[in-house]
């Protein structure tokens, strides 16, 4: 009797679970059913869900405008530049923070996050002026500096929020030990910390990925990224929903494979010292 | 098409790896239809020019506008051609940013005297060229020939706005999706305020009187807005107030709009059976007017031009001679044919018989921006220059504020006239700030 | 506990990161704080010339300024809202065991992957537009006249967009925080005889408190400074229903190349968000040092 209720139970969650699911998901499968559909058969009306006729038509006249493997690698470099030297510079600090705090830790943790409140636009123009006199303009690395700025008070409070789940006795046994302050991160932080890292490594690919602000303002032609790429799509002429659709799937589906496969060690360390 | 761009992929690898002294040009344009086939047949450029790369960045207008501002008033340097717009060249050339074309205008072969006297003197500055059209366009009335016969009626070649108003009233059947008009409606200096500048123009309307004192508290204004309040309100569709110039391309090509006033380059769009559901049954007409003298049809040519910083001013001229000269006409005609060649900018093209063949809208554009004056746009006398923009540097962002004012007009927001009241008090904050009133 | 040692050590790693953050804040902070005071536009070089603090009256006095304000609240408000009650509600289902739980859970993360630019043009021209638009396409299939989003719900729409982006970071937070709850206490308080709402409220919320902070903070420094979404969907209007105060820096730097102006505006939009992160520091400060 027990098990027919919670069969009955576990049932009625899998409808439920299902319909929110496709509901949250439906804009991005829109998106990409829409891509395969000839202009015309975009915006038919009544709209036609699977049976149409399938066609690369719009990836073809995509791919035709505008190199998109040339900006997908300036996405890849950039996004994953920047995290690893956010990360090279923020696991010290973090470490730092967690395990030496004092009195001005948490001030100098706001006072990072809060860096992060400025409105970008507000400071393009001087932005713009230094990177132009440093030669940065339009350059994978001027982008690198940038995101990895922007990002950087993320990484920090991360990772620090994790390290502090650590508790301090393995680290008080370990250097008992002898061991030395190097040994100690390599040994016995390192592995305790790699699930923090790599969910923060993850996260902050996305975010860099996605940012559209300075990556679009900065760059010309030779470092320009997806972001860039989407904005010649953003208002096309005349009939454009397949061609913005498979410009779309195009930008986001990369990020998405990864992010979906790795999703578990996205998890795992995005708690931000939520859970006790 | 694929095995091309592969083809062209590997030999632009092959380019960088083999002459690393070749030039690269970085080209700066809009998305817009005509471009993007420039961008496809710039293969015809390079093939001639084989020590001359080309790396285009091609985006959404506001964008584009944005960037190769702020790159030229930094002197950033990361373009070697700009396409901007008959707004941007005065202002520009003024400041010394641009570089004259005296080497274009003196190439007979490139015979610079054929380009349209109006639009030539838009891209003029102290008697140089500062820039050259790659398309020019006024604005005028595409409607459904179809549709006027049905309902009885008799679209004249000169229209005035009361008939427009009535026509589009009988055409609207709202609950078939059939709007007897589609008007821009998006708020922006370039999108609704093109239009209801131009169309303000008619209306005997002006921004500025002569010492530069905004004008919207006047009857003239109050009358345009009106007017083109009620009409989208019994006769537009719904939305028009996220409409642009692409949504109602989109709109009239699926056959949802009467009647669509904008752009003389969408005569095209429209009348290609590729793009467009209704292409043989669209007819065309002068803007409207109002009996002032004036009709509501503004004038604008993307044009490309070279910052003054430039390094590859050479290579960067023989691009834009390429792709502003009568054979770029001839070229997209023998491969796309000659309905898609970029309009507006030569006298020879519209003496051409092959075109005018297949451009039924050829003469109607043809007198649409010989009609229009931006040096004497309205029926009072007004400082400044521009049909359907003010040529100063605070109007990009004024327009735009006043454009949202009737843009929430339009959306039923506010009314008429708060809309107008509000558009008012900005101009006069905006005119104080820059010092031209006290 | 911390040796002499170790506390320079730790000073010494921290050094980078707060000397690098310090840069890239001061030198554009000095910058900009120097141009506000200037009469400075990109389109007239050569006039710059001392302002004093005419920038900042224009700004604050810009009628369009106070909306923006509200505006700004109203999202940041609305998205959280949307999100922490969204997001509390879809951990609650993800929590239960279902068939293909592990699928449902992927389609439920994937928007948070989305680039702001691509979800606003895919919300706008497939979902919201009153002709094309899938939502219109159902409001007929029931007979209904469909509703113009952008232009009669402007900043719910924006809001809505905004939500759906930030339900699953909400969703995955509030998620993990859901199953570190101890069962035993759970099986307790059902022994007890608790209902489930009751349950919830006694025992699920009060633990879920803590990463509701966390996602409240995180959220908002994202949300303070919302503008593709913006720009691609409505650009502000109409008339200024959905500008917030980085669209109307962005008017002011981007549209007029004022950069005194703008300048005047990133200051006072600084301002405005340390007022926020002294108000989160405060609320953080009783909820996460436990």
């Amino acid at each position: 009797m027990a098990r027919a209720i919670s069969t009955r139970r576990k049932l009625t969650f899998t409808a439920i679970g299902w319909l929110v699911g496709f509901v949250i998901f439906f804009p991005i499968l829109w998106t990409v059913l829409t891509s395969f559909k000839t202009e015309g058969e975009a915006i038919a009306s009544p709209p036609h869900f699977l049976f149409f006729d399938w066609t690369l038509q719009s990836y073809y006249e995509v791919q035709s405008r505008s190199n998109y493997f040339k900006h997908m690698m300036n996405s890849v470099v950039i996004s994953f530049g920047s995290t690893f030297i956010g990360l090279l510079v923020a696991i010290p600090a973090a470490w730092a923070m967690a395990f030496s705090p004092t009195k001005r830790t948490k001030d100098i943790m706001m006072w990072m996050l809060s860096t992060k409140m400025l409105p970008p636009v507000g400071v393009l123009v001087p932005i713009y002026l230094l990177f132009r006199d440093w030669g940065l303009l339009d350059t994978r690395l001027g982008l690198v500096i940038v995101l990895t700025m922007i990002n950087l008070p993320i990484i920090v409070w991360m990772l620090y929020t994790y390290f502090k789940e650590i508790p301090g006795e393995i680290l008080e046994a370990s250097r008992m030990d002898g061991a030395s302050l190097a040994k100690e991160i390599v040994y016995v932080l390192t592995p305790m910390a790699v699930p923090g890292i790599a969910s923060t490594l993850l996260l902050n690919i996305i975010l860099a990925w996605n940012e559209a602000f300075w990556t679009l303002n900065l760059s010309a032609a030779s470092a320009a990224p997806l972001t860039a790429f989407i904005a010649s799509y953003s208002s096309p002429e005349g009939l454009f929903w397949a061609k913005l659709s498979a410009a779309s799937t195009l930008a986001i589906a990369p990020i998405l494979i990864l992010g979906w496969f790795s999703q578990r060690q996205l998890v795992r360390g995005l708690t931000f010292g939520a859970v006790k | 098409m694929r095995l091309k761009s592969l083809m062209l992929g590997a030999c632009s690898v092959i380019a960088m790896a083999g002459f690393a002294q070749a030039e690269t040009l970085t080209i700066a344009t809009v998305n817009n239809g005509d471009m993007v086939r420039m961008q496809k047949l710039a293969d015809d450029f390079t093939t001639q020019n084989p020590d001359i790369d080309l790396e285009w960045v091609t985006l959404e207008e506001n964008v584009l506008r944005q960037r190769v501002t702020t790159d030229i008033a930094t002197k950033g340097g990361q373009y070697d051609i700009m396409t901007i717009g008959t707004y941007e060249v005065p202002i520009w050339a003024k400041q010394g940013w641009l570089l004259p074309l005296d080497k274009l205008v003196s190439d007979k072969n490139y015979d610079a005297d054929d380009i349209l006297p109006p639009i030539r003197s838009g891209l003029t500055y102290e008697d140089k060229l500062y820039a050259a059209p790659f398309y020019g366009e006024s604005s005028f009335v595409m409607y459904r020939k179809d549709l006027f016969d049905q309902a009885g009626l008799k679209m004249p070649d000169a229209p005035t706005w009361d008939f427009v108003g009535e026509a589009a009233r009988k055409l609207t059947d709202k609950n078939k999706e059939m709007y007897g008009i589609c008007l821009r409606g998006k708020a922006g200096w370039g999108e609704n305020m093109a239009f209801l500048t131009a169309m303000s123009n008619s209306f005997g309307a002006r921004w500025f009187d002569e010492n530069w004192k905004p004008q919207f508290d006047q009857p003239e204004w109050k009358e345009t807005l009106d007017f083109y309040v009620n009409l989208m309100k019994d006769a537009g569709p719904p939305g028009a107030s996220s409409n642009g110039f692409n949504e109602n391309l989109a709109l009239f090509q699926s056959g949802k709009c009467a009647m669509w006033i904008d752009a003389t380059v969408a005569a095209s769009f429209v009348s290609d059976p590729k793009e467009s559901q209704v292409a043989d049954k669209v007819g065309f007409a002068l803007a409207p007017d109002k009996g002032l003298g004036k009709r509501g049809n503004w004038l604008w040519a993307w044009s490309l031009a070279i910052p003054a910083g430039s390094k590859k001013t050479e290579a960067a001229e023989k691009f834009i001679n390429w792709a502003t000269s009568k054979d770029y006409l001839e070229l997209v005609a023998s491969k796309d044919g000659w309905l898609n060649v970029p309009p507006g900018t030569r006298t020879s093209l519209y003496e051409n018989a092959e075109y005018l063949k297949v451009a039924p809208f050829a003469k109607m554009t043809l007198d649409s921006i010989n009609s229009a004056d931006p040096n004497k746009p309205t029926v009072k006398p007004v400082p400044y220059v521009g049909v359907q923009f003010v040529a100063i540097p605070e109007f990009q962002g004024l327009g735009t504020a006043v454009g949202q004012q009737f843009s929430a007009a339009l959306a039923g927001q506010t009314t008429v006239d708060q809309a107008l009241k509000n558009a008012q008090q900005l101009s006069e904050r905006e005119m104080m700030k820059g010092g031209y009133i006290k | 506990m911390a040796t002499l040692q170790t506390r320079s050590a730790a000073r010494l790693m921290m050094t980078p990161a707060v000397l690098m953050l310090f840069v890239w804040m001061i030198v554009p902070l000095a910058m900009t704080l120097y141009f506000s005071l200037l009469r400075y536009n990109l389109l007239m070089p050569g006039m710059e010339e001392w302002a004093g603090t005419l920038n900042y009256r224009y700004f604050l006095t810009d009628p369009a300024f106070g909306a923006a304000l509200l505006n700004t609240l109203l999202l940041v408000g609305g998205v959280l809202l949307i999100t922490l009650v969204g997001g509390t509600l879809l951990a609650l289902l993800l929590d239960q065991p279902f068939f293909g739980q592990g699928i449902v859970r992927l389609l439920v993360i994937a928007p948070f992957f989305v680039m702001p630019t691509v979800s606003a043009l895919v919300w706008k021209n497939m979902l919201m537009h009153p002709v094309y638009g899938i939502f219109a396409w159902i409001a007929r299939l029931f007979g209904l006249q469909p509703v113009d989003w952008l232009s009669s719900l402007p900043l719910f729409s924006v809001t809505m967009i905004v939500a759906w982006q930030w339900l699953p970071f909400a969703t995955l937070i509030l998620l993990t925080a859901l199953q570190s709850l101890d069962e035993e206490q759970k099986e307790a308080a059902e022994m007890d005889g608790a209902g489930p709402v009751s349950r919830f409220i006694h025992i699920v919320l009060p633990h879920l408190a803590r990463a509701m902070t966390v996602v409240v903070l995180i959220e908002t420094i994202f949300l303070l400074s919302v503008f593709a979404e913006i720009l691609v969907t409505t650009n502000g209007g109409p008339g200024t229903e959905s500008t917030n105060i980085t669209y109307l820096v962005y008017a002011q730097a981007l549209l007029q190349f004022d950069v005194g102006g703008a300048s005047a505006g990133g200051i006072v939009a600084v301002i405005l968000a340390n007022i926020v992160a002294i108000f989160l520091i405060r609320l953080i400060g009783k909820n996460l040092e436990a």
